[in-house]
């Protein structure tokens, strides 16, 4: 009896130790949840909280006269002469009259900065698309410049002391003035979704770098899925066993780890000096990360092929079909599940990658968006990098801004994978 | 699968054919990061006024840029290539060799290099020879004999400069502002001591290397190319000085202070006047051969040299330029001129 009782009190002993080890384990595996959804929130948070003014973008509205002495002197309203009049004059004008008082050469000069560069342009487009304005006297909103934005959106703050901003009192009371006649708003900034790379923070836009990627994407896509799948299909199923097809396996698995940059460097060797591809253009850069991307979509592929039950093949063949039409009627629809996963794994680190286009020409400044995959074009990781790297203040917040929209594109890609693989799952 | 047989044919022989090189129809431009804000605004001016293409720029460094520029004539190369440093005379070889025989050459501008603290620390007045006494790998000591640098504080170098630890963020060997800074700051320092200038006739290979060589022990830091993560780093740590371009300290101007050098402080003016004692032109070089093959190159020489983009008052100077004087600006705008006489 009291032995029974001695190895019970032993056993609760250690029920009880093992007990307090799965407490401890379940612990520890919160304490990393909470870790790692810690460091998401901090990525988030950073990146939202400096970013999500970049969607917006301060206007303030001048009063303009379109003067035909400065736009079309001769009265010929030809194209050539209205798109080239300079309307940077009218828009200094218009300034100018707004302060009469304003006389110094410095401080006019100061003054005409209000206003992006960018206004010219608004101008000119607004009397080539209809020169009756010509001789009127119009409200435009106009594009606010960096420095007014920056203090719109109380990053330079007015209180601070008039040393430590880089907008002065000046500038601030002149701003002050058009805001007493509501005439500074801020809006969405669609010109961030529809304008290219500039140097000017309020007038850079998206559009270029988001093409660029896509372009970029398509390429790739349109080389490394159907690639890397039939080389996939080829290895699992057809290619006889023996000593060379066990050293093409073992290096599609190394060639999973080459460094990027490398990948970049034989893009310029082969694409550009052998095949003479256009530098900068989607089409070189398309190949160079379809090439890191295959090695990722053959080994997932492969991993879904041999995950379908061999008694599907087996039945196949056993009613007559090919060895093809087994794996192309059979065994491929029930793979492409698996197999799009790993395509979207390749595809959203190629979208990431800035380290082989690098060598390519594809880190560059490209303000026109591009058409089609000739065209110089830059990718969303890149434009991030190019605008981090920008003296001017405004260009923080749209680095933000760009990470942002490169994660949504991430997540819109990730999105479609995932329908698609729902509504291609099969149970059996 | 018919349909999908030659929809799959078709893609691929689109992007093959897209493959094939075609005639290029706008500038392409390589070169110094130095330039590159400043070819950059040029560059979508001229795309914005012209019915051209914008040019396209990559930001390689002088050094990259004069690989790229001197491979050869053709399509394939580029146009123009920007430089923080005039061209060395193995670049003109390797030039040559390649069949670039005619470059010319246009001053930009000037660009001043600054050593700037937080604003939360105190402003700082040092000499280049303080500079060089506190950043080089070897000082003399009292005999004049060259020894590893002994100074730990900014007081060991000079009682009159901060009790703080020396550590000076700047851009790596790789970097031409790294170069410049050597030459003009440690070099100009380097020279105020008699035995060192002598050693510039006898040695000029260890002249070289006791005035150009930074500290390795960890008080001169790699900060890599990004002169924004410097400026952060200052501000998050006041005792830390940084070395970079003119136009961050501008931009930056509520964040960051320039320290005095030899008693200049790095002012707009300054840098113009040729006072303050830290400053580089700046350059672009153009192939001559490319002039009328590539549309356009004329039309942006003209766009650069245009008085409302690097004159006194000129856009580039909202980035950050330090203008030539209105003779040199005349001076290189004849020459660009000239170019397009010869067509």
């Amino acid at each position: 009896m009291t032995e029974l009782k001695e190895s019970m009190q032993k056993a609760q002993a250690r029920l009880k130790k093992r007990h307090a080890a799965e407490t401890r384990f379940k612990a520890f595996g919160i304490g990393a949840l909470v870790f790692a959804f810690l460091c998401v929130v901090m990525l988030f948070s950073s990146i939202i909280s400096n970013g999500y003014t970049g969607f917006r973008q301060s206007y303030m509205k001048i009063d303009i006269t379109f003067d035909e002495s400065v736009i079309d002197p001769q009265g010929k309203r030809d194209f050539d002469t209205l798109n080239r009049a300079d309307y940077g004059k009218i828009v200094k004008q218009s300034l100018y009259d707004f302060f009469p008082d304003v006389k110094k050469r410095g401080d006019k000069r100061t003054l005409s900065n209000l206003v992006s560069s960018n206004a010219a342009y608004t101008l000119r487009d607004m009397v080539v698309a209809d020169p009756s304005l010509i001789g009127t006297s119009q409200s435009v909103w106009v594009m606010a410049s960096d420095e007014v934005d920056m203090l719109i959106k109380n990053v330079f703050k007015r209180e601070d002391d008039e040393s430590t901003r880089p907008i002065t009192n000046k500038e601030i009371a002149w701003v002050e003035k058009y805001e007493s006649e509501n005439r500074i708003e801020t809006r969405f900034n669609t010109n961030f979704f529809t304008a290219g790379d500039s140097r000017e923070p309020e007038q850079a836009g998206i559009r270029g770098a988001l093409m660029g990627s896509a372009l970029t994407m398509l390429i790739t896509l349109a080389l490394s899925f159907p690639c890397g799948v039939m080389a996939a299909i080829y290895l699992e199923e057809f290619a006889p066993k023996n000593k060379f097809t066990h050293i093409v396996e073992v290096n599609i698995n190394n060639l999973a780890a080459v460094p990027s940059i490398v990948f970049g460097l034989l893009g310029l060797a082969i694409f550009l000096n052998i095949f003479g591809m256009p530098r900068s253009a989607p089409v070189a850069g398309g190949f160079v990360l379809a090439l890191m991307t295959l090695p990722t979509i053959i080994i997932a592929s492969r991993a879904a092929l041999k995950s379908i039950p061999p008694s599907i093949m087996e039945a196949a063949i056993g009613v007559g079909a090919s060895k093809m039409q087994a794996v192309f009627h059979h065994q491929l629809p029930l793979a492409l599940p698996g197999i799009l996963t790993g395509t979207i794994i390749g595809m959203a680190q190629a979208l990431g990658e800035t380290a082989p286009l690098l060598m390519i020409g594809m880190v560059a400044f490209i303000a026109d968006v591009p058409g089609w995959i000739n065209d110089p074009a830059t990718v969303l990781p890149v434009q991030v990098y190019l605008w981090a790297d920008s003296p001017e203040r405004a260009f923080v917040e749209k680095t933000s801004a760009a990470i942002m929209v490169l994660l949504g594109f991430l997540i819109t890609m990730n999105a479609l994978a995932v329908l698609l693989r729902k509504k291609l799952e099969r149970r059996w | 699968m018919s349909i999908k047989k030659t929809l799959a044919v078709a893609a691929l022989a689109s992007v093959v054919a897209a493959g094939a090189a075609e005639a290029r129809d706008q500038i392409r431009i390589v070169g110094s990061s130095t330039v590159y804000p400043f070819a950059t605004s040029v560059a979508e001016n001229f795309g914005k006024s012209t019915s051209f293409k914008t040019p396209v720029i990559e930001s390689t460094g002088s050094g990259g840029g004069f690989k790229l520029f001197c491979a050869g004539v053709g399509e394939e190369h580029p146009d123009i290539t920007n430089a923080s440093r005039a061209v060395k005379k193995s670049e003109i070889e390797r030039c040559a060799k390649n069949g670039v025989d005619k470059i010319t050459e246009v001053k930009v501008g000037y660009d001043g290099i600054v050593l700037a603290n937080s604003k939360q620390g105190k402003k700082m007045e040092i000499t280049r020879k303080q500079i060089f006494l506190a950043l080089a790998k070897d000082v003399p000591n009292a005999e004049g004999k060259l020894v590893p640098n002994p100074n730990q504080k900014w007081s060991d170098v000079d009682p009159s400069l901060p009790d703080v630890k020396i550590e000076v963020l700047g851009p790596p060997p790789t970097s031409g502002t790294r170069d410049a800074f050597a030459e003009l700051a440690l070099e100009g320092g380097c020279k105020q001591f008699p035995d060192i200038k002598a050693m510039k006739k006898t040695d000029k290979k260890k002249y070289k290397a006791v005035c150009h060589s930074v500290r390795e022990d960890g008080a001169y830091i790699d900060a890599g190319e990004n002169d924004n993560l410097i400026i952060q780093k200052l501000n998050a740590n006041p005792d830390a000085f940084g070395v970079f371009g003119f136009s961050f300290l501008d931009q930056n101007s509520d964040s960051v202070q320039g320290s005095l050098i030899d008693g200049k402080s790095p002012e707009f003016e300054l840098i113009a006047d040729g006072s303050y004692p830290v400053s580089r032109p700046l350059f672009f070089y153009v192939k001559n051969a490319h002039i009328g093959q590539v549309p356009g190159m004329l039309e942006y020489l003209a766009e650069f040299t245009a008085d409302k983009a690097w004159g006194d008052e000129g856009y580039l100077t909202d980035k950050g330029l330090i203008p030539m004087p209105q003779e040199e600006r005349a001076k290189y705008k004849a020459a660009v001129e000239a170019l397009g006489a010869g067509m």
